[in-house]
């Protein structure tokens, strides 16, 4: 149990030297809180206005959740497809890739024109930026089922239906749980890039009037707020990812 | 499978029906750019029902390929592959296979492992879960039902491996060196829960190794394949007596019997 309390006390460590290092500079620097507020001061916004940030963190959670459910629910059966059939891969896979290489940012605003202020072209740019792990690394290991297992199947004369549910399906899950916990994380990063380009609320909306208000510890609380969502959803990934794929956790002799 | 508590005695072979026949067999690949190789070249010999029979040879000589074509997995170029009278053409649900590696799958317990062939024939009744709890007991694995492969050692994944391949109560087993990734120690133990498990089962067994022992203490029959193209070599019948014991392996027919194979192989002259 000693190696589990360092891997807990080294990052707590270094984390507390960072912020007592940071609060030195500021305090005897006398560093504007316009440009670098203090941990204290940050801390003492997240506090104070936890229910302006609560508000704030709400739609832009929403966004990043639907965007990356989305993701979810057209990726994995698009990956499915295109492992599947030679056919449907050589047609849209690269097509799949160069639309991977369009930066998100640049599309923003034309998704804000499609979709409007509202959260639906959140939303789109969220899944947009989320659905491409998600596909790859299905896709990846759909293929890349073990051959004996595959032989296995094949020697007790498994279906086609039968061989990928029992077999590349489940073969594929470490797969898309990997592509998934990137997915999650772009899709806050996706979010938060539509709000910064139009939007009435949500943390980077808040991140954005704060800034131009020169608040900021409240622009840094957002950002703190956005790192703590993230977090959240990411550790809401893994949580599935336990839940799903219990025999992961399961030791080695 | 028959009840637990027989005596694991030997059933007399020469009256024993043919359940495979082999004729001329022979496999070659075509590899791009250069004249096609020959695998294996003649193989025929015939299936006793209910025999052990051991394919002995070096490694990649083509034995593990014959095996396949056996089980249904691939097609041989030419020649006559017959099981129970009939053409092999695909994996018949009568056979069973185990592999080299335990191929079980990480994601099931020991327990849905071996009942993963039945649960491609929904059939996951009481009574087959009851013959796969029977099984895990023989092989000494009571109490690891629910535990994942990845609990579980190399030897302990083998033998869940062999319960699957046994418990939709195959006619033909075959095993492609199924024992060849363990330690010598585990290996021989296997050796004994394999002889034991194939006393109270009325399987024709097919074997390959490239382990003389092991194909003399296990088998009724030991054929022995040669370098590429593989052909026949020599097929040994092994009149030692079973239940064969360890002390057998150091017996002078024992030691006899492994210089034939030797001689066959082409290791002694």
């Amino acid at each position: 149990m000693i190696k589990s309390a360092y891997r807990l006390i080294y990052p707590l460590a270094g984390f507390l030297l960072i912020v007592i290092v940071w609060e030195g500079y500021v305090d005897f620097a006398h560093v504007s809180k316009i440009v670098l507020p203090s941990p204290m001061d940050i801390l003492r916004a997240s506090w104070q206005r936890s229910d302006l940030l609560l508000r704030e963190t709400l739609p832009t959670a929403l966004e990043s959740l639907y965007g990356f459910a989305l993701a979810v629910i057209i990726g994995i059966p698009l990956a499915v497809c295109v492992a599947n059939s030679r056919m449907l891969n050589l047609t849209f896979y690269p097509i799949l890739i160069a639309t991977q290489s369009v930066p998100k940012v640049a599309v923003a605003p034309i998704i804000l024109v499609w979709f409007g202020l509202g959260m639906q072209s959140k939303l789109a740019i969220a899944f947009l930026v989320a659905f491409f792990p998600i596909v790859v690394d299905t896709a990846t290991g759909l293929r890349a089922t073990p051959p004996g297992l595959m032989e296995l199947a094949q020697s007790l004369r498994a279906s086609r239906w039968q061989t990928f549910w029992k077999v590349q399906f489940p073969a594929a899950l470490p797969f898309i749980f990997s592509g998934a916990k990137v997915a999650v994380t772009l899709a806050v990063i996706g979010a938060v890039i539509g709000e910064f380009v139009g939007s009435t609320n949500g943390l980077g909306n808040l991140l954005l009037s704060a800034n131009a208000q020169l608040d900021g510890p409240l622009a840094w609380a957002a950002l703190v707020w956005l790192s703590v969502l993230g977090i959240v959803l990411f550790l809401g990934v893994i949580a599935a990812e336990r839940l799903l794929m219990p025999w992961a956790g399961a030791g080695h002799h | 499978m028959q009840q637990m508590n027989e005596p694991a005695e030997r059933r007399p072979l020469d009256a024993a029906p043919a359940f495979g026949h082999f004729k001329d067999v022979r496999q070659e690949f075509q590899v791009p750019t250069r004249a096609n190789f020959v695998a294996i070249e003649n193989i025929s010999f015939d299936l006793k029902a209910g025999s052990l029979v051991s394919l002995l040879g070096p490694s990649g000589c083509g034995k593990t390929t014959f095996l396949k074509i056996v089980g249904g997995l691939l097609r041989a170029s030419s020649g006559v592959v017959q099981i129970n009278g009939r053409d092999v053409d695909q994996p018949h649900p009568d056979f069973g296979m185990a592999f080299q590696q335990p191929n079980l799958m990480p994601w099931r317990t020991v327990l849905k492992n071996v009942l993963f062939p039945m649960e491609l024939r929904n059939d996951t009744g009481a009574r087959v879960t009851r013959r796969a709890w029977d099984l895990l007991k023989l092989v000494g694995l009571e109490g690891f039902e629910s535990h994942y492969p990845a609990q579980l050692s190399g030897g302990m994944q083998q033998r869940v491996a062999l319960c699957r391949a046994l418990v939709h109560e195959p006619k033909l087993l075959l095993m492609d060196e199924p024992f060849g990734a363990l330690d010598e120690l585990t290996r021989m133990e296997m050796q004994d829960l394999l002889l034991n498990i194939r006393a109270r089962t009325s399987a024709t067994i097919m074997f390959v190794t490239h382990s003389i022992a092991e194909a003399i203490y296990l088998s009724d029959i030991v054929v022995v394949f040669s370098k590429r193209p593989a052909i026949i070599a020599d097929y040994i019948s092994v009149p030692l007596p079973y239940p064969r014991t360890a002390e057998i392996r150091y017996s002078a027919e024992f030691t006899e019997l492994e210089y034939r194979a030797g001689r066959a192989l082409g290791i002694t002259r």
